[in-house]
């Protein structure tokens, strides 16, 4: 099956067998490995990904849907020269990463939460993180991080 | 932020160490770049996979893997009958590959390497195997009973020749003296690590017949060592075995063991002659990796009218499920507790571990002690009301102290449990909210933990490695491991802290055993305190050579000089002062020139335990209360957690955000054992092995958490440091079961306390 999609920013085509998940070609295809699989089954969150700006488990989702779609992953935020995501300075600053593997889609995640509810509360933001799992931060931290960012990527201070 | 009680003598004005400085990893991490095994990929790579018993107990009649081995991108197959034997665990009583029998659903009965996983997976189903079923044990005690099945053969009985025993003082004078005196069992389940990232290695041969394994191991030092055996059996025994620690997405104890799949990864690659990545997946991950062990408990103690406690007795049953790791070992661990957390003098402690035909069970954080400390801390209660005095000040009473000598020969330095209790009663208003049994409640567990090491091997040392380049940039080579806990991070404050320079300064470079000296493993808490060390002497000891080359350029003698905001000055006349880069450039630059590499291989005075279990353990010993409120809802029996409370000795902060984190990662894994996570299994087989059945904590699961970071600054811990990385989950389920008795005056005494039980009409 031939695709073609927006893929961080740019115009790409795959060639990908029918059953081919969408995070397995964002691995083997393209090599974006900050894609992580946690479960392959949805109940995690590791491989989130935005997919026209919401959140997707991309363990679940054929590769097929995103044909003419828009899809970012944790290689697609921030910029050139190192340059990071409000949301991934927060995330390094407030200490929410330990082991790191959720990290990525715990990112993604809050992006997508951010940009539907800008300021959201700590149990706003909670709710709106529970279906990715953390086994070492306690999550405390990560919403600490989320908190911490504004609409606009400016640093409000709120959770710190 | 954690609120900070300061030794009385103050803290001294430290540039780094105490700092929230972000884990040095943290960016790499954060932008997906960091490589996990799943991630890591070499030339002409291969896949490999195991095929799993489907019984629990069987003879192996016959394997056929001739149409496996037909299937085109097929490399290697291999099973008991077609590669040499290797035994692995603790006991070395785990085949890698079984033969003639299997024991348990997770056995490994045949493996395949091939050109794809999809390929290696349909080989996987091409292999016949012919069983013939035996009668099984699930239950320890049945498994104990005589006309029991043996699980093996070759032993005489299922209960294993390690016979946990260990008396002190005199348990009947003990009990005569006690006023008053309670008996209580209490059970806990298997649960297991649950690492996000789930376990695998990478095996790779190169030319010269040398192994390099990739591998998110906790131990490669003793990995390298048990990887020896394998290449010995394929006559390979003169060869290196380098080990390489990837990025480790979670380990919590569960990678502190070599298992199966490693060895079958290396004989795959071996036979294949291809480099083999074999990773689980998390069906996998759930029924083949070892967990926390099943105990069941059976205590009792009693105390003086006064509250001082006069003895305890605790006999335990370990289910060993069919193999031995290092859950068989951790009533080692779960002895400090019954002997050294509260001033006990007649302590009688012993336990059996019976192979079942159940899995088996590994190191888990905590290792023991959050199963021993349940039963003593929710029975400590227990007393408390027997005795009529408040369950909080009469763990004051028994409080152990700075410079006491336990029964258990324990030499306790810094302490500050006194202090943790005062703070958890303060934090949580506890003399205004307790006993009211009105659906609200408190409750406090308090705990002690290794925190300066424990010798559990021949040697628990850590060797460290620092070089200085011309720019004034450091390398720190360390043998330990960072498995998200924080030890790259620590490492570098320690050394900035001596060096006197930034910590962006300093890299730290650790998993590779060819590049680096020994360490024992992550494990015990001990990272902080050994580790720490080590790279503590080993700066020091660079610092003595900058000095000796500082001293002339700058005419001073060596011993008036000192290294701060990277400039080597002297203390007689702070004018004499001069870049650390340049003076190592002077040392470098010339002819006869050096450069500064220090090392030092740091092994703490702990002992090994006696035959009668008695030794210090341990250089340092983390104290510690957990204390929450709860409001338990009558009908439904849902417990909702309205505050939680971390009160920790450690000695001292060196990184307070990261200390904070292992306290709220560990509340958050305590919290999962106390309230829902359990792995059930029917006839030996795992029923639950995903996370929608298996239940951990989901971010509203989690309440906030209060810290509170008592600094006691041990004498000799790094800058006063002690270990913390197990004793934030240990306190947890004695604190909640405590608090649930304070809300609704019923008593759980098995683990998970799910709403079921809280709704039963019986005390559990």
């Amino acid at each position: 099956m031939k695709l073609s999609f927006q893929l961080n920013g740019d115009a790409v085509t795959a060639e990908v067998p029918d059953h081919t998940t969408l995070l397995e070609m964002l691995r083997d295809e393209f090599e974006l490995l900050g894609v992580k699989e946690g479960c392959g089954h949805g109940e995690c969150g590791s491989c989130t990904v935005l997919v026209d700006q919401k959140s997707v488990n991309s363990c679940l989702m054929l590769a097929a849907y995103v044909n003419g779609k828009n899809v970012q992953t944790i290689e697609g935020l921030g910029g050139a020269q190192g340059r990071l995501d409000p949301l991934q300075e927060a995330f390094v600053k407030h200490g929410a990463v330990q082991c790191g593997f959720c990290t990525p889609g715990m990112v993604m995640s809050a992006k997508a939460l951010l940009a539907e509810n800008p300021s959201p509360s700590r149990d706003e933001i909670r709710w709106g993180m529970a279906g990715n799992l953390c086994r070492c931060t306690g999550y405390v931290k990560i919403v600490d991080a989320i908190e911490s960012v504004c609409k606009g990527g400016c640093s409000c201070g709120k959770g710190s | 932020m954690a609120k900070v009680l300061e030794p009385k003598t103050g803290r001294p004005e430290y540039q780094t160490v105490g700092a929230r400085v972000p884990k040095l990893d943290a960016l790499e991490k954060v932008q997906g770049k960091a490589t996990y095994i799943h991630d890591l990929k070499v030339p002409r790579m291969l896949y490999g996979k195991i095929l799993w018993s489907e019984h629990a107990h069987a003879r192996i009649r016959k394997i056929d893997t001739s149409r496996a081995e037909k299937l085109p991108g097929v490399k290697a197959v291999i099973t008991g009958y077609n590669t040499p034997e290797i035994k692995t665990g603790f006991f070395k009583d785990n085949p890698v590959l079984k033969k003639d029998k299997v024991r348990q659903f997770r056995d490994e009965v045949a493996a395949v390497a091939a050109e794809s996983e999809a390929i290696a997976e349909e080989a996987l189903g091409l292999i016949d195997v012919e069983y013939e079923p035996l009668p099984a044990v699930f239950d320890p005690v049945e498994a104990m009973g005589k006309d029991a099945p043996l699980i093996h053969e070759d032993k005489e009985s299922n209960v294993l020749k390690l016979p946990w025993k260990m008396v002190l003082g005199d348990l009947d004078e003990g009990r005569r003296q006690a006023d008053f005196v309670v008996e209580e069992s209490f059970s806990m389940p298997w649960v297991t690590h649950c690492c996000m990232g789930t376990s695998g290695c990478l095996a790779e041969f190169h030319a010269n017949g040398n192994l390099t394994v990739h591998s998110p191991t906790q131990i490669r030092y003793l990995a390298q060592r048990d990887f020896r055996d394998a290449m010995a059996a394929l006559g390979l025994k003169d060869k290196r075995v380098q080990v390489v620690t990837t990025a480790i997405g979670g380990a919590f104890g569960s990678k502190l063991d070599t298992y199966p799949f490693e060895f079958i990864t290396i004989l795959l690659a071996y036979y294949a002659g291809r480099p083999v990545k074999l990773v689980f997946s998390r069906e996998e991950e759930f029924f083949a990796t070892p967990s926390r062990q099943k105990v069941e408990a059976r205590i009792s103690q009693g105390c003086k009218k006064d509250g001082h406690l006069t003895f305890r007795e605790v006999e335990m049953v370990l289910d060993n499920g069919a193999y031995t790791s290092w859950g068989a070992t951790t009533p080692s661990v779960m002895m400090m507790p019954i002997s050294s957390l509260y001033k006990v003098p007649n302590v009688y402690y012993k336990a059996k571990c019976v192979y079942t035909n159940n899995i088996y069970a590994t190191a888990m954080r905590g290792y023991g002690n959050p199963q021993a400390t349940f039963a003593i801390e929710s029975q400590m209660d227990t007393l408390a009301e027997q005795a009529g005095i408040d369950p909080l000040e009469f763990r004051m009473i028994n409080a152990n102290t700075p410079g006491e000598l336990t029964p258990q020969n324990f030499e306790i330095g810094s302490c500050g449990l006194k202090e943790c209790l005062e703070a958890v009663r303060d934090s949580l208003n506890w003399d205004e909210k307790k006993g009211k049994q009105d659906g609200r409640g408190v409750g406090v567990g308090s705990l002690i933990h290794v925190g300066g090491g424990a010798r559990i091997y021949k040697s628990d040392g850590c060797g460290t490695i620092i070089k200085l380049d011309d720019f004034g940039k450091v390398t720190v080579m360390s043998g330990a491991t960072d498995m998200g806990q924080g030890s790259d991070t620590v490492i570098a404050q320690i050394v900035a802290e001596e060096l006197g320079i930034d910590v962006e300064d300093v890299a730290v470079a650790m998993g590779n055993t060819d590049m680096e000296t020994w360490d024992v493993g992550a494990h015990a808490s001990r990272t902080t305190f050994v580790a720490g060390n080590s790279a503590l002497f080993a700066a020091r000891k660079a610092k003595e050579q900058i000095f000796e080359i500082a001293a002339p350029i700058l005419q001073e003698p060596v011993d008036a000089l000192a290294i701060k905001e990277g400039s080597v000055y002297s203390l007689n006349n702070p004018e004499a002062s001069m870049q650390l880069a340049r003076v190592l450039r002077a040392a470098h630059f010339k002819t006869g020139g050096t450069q500064i590499v220090a090392s030092h291989f740091y092994d703490p005075p702990t002992q090994m335990l006696d035959k009668e279990m008695k030794g210090n353990f341990s250089v340092a010993y983390t104290y510690g209360v957990h204390g929450v409120e709860v409001e338990v809802d009558k009908e439904t029996g849902h417990v909702e957690i309205i505050k939680y409370v971390i009160a920790m000795d450690v000695g001292r902060a060196i990184n307070m955000m990261l200390l904070e984190g292992q306290l709220e990662g560990g509340a958050a894994m305590g919290l999962g054992y106390s309230l829902m996570e359990e792995l059930h299994a029917e006839k030996g087989k795992i029923l639950n092995p995903n996370f929608l059945d298996y239940k951990i904590l989901t971010f509203p699961d989690m309440p906030e958490v209060t810290s509170v970071i008592v600094e006691t600054e041990d004498q000799f811990g790094p800058f006063g440091a002690k270990g913390i990385g197990e004793p934030p989950l240990v306190g947890s389920a004695p604190a909640i079961a405590n608090a649930i008795y304070d809300a609704t005056g019923k008593r759980v005494r098995s683990l998970p306390i799910i709403p079921e039980k809280l709704v039963a009409q019986e005390d559990e």
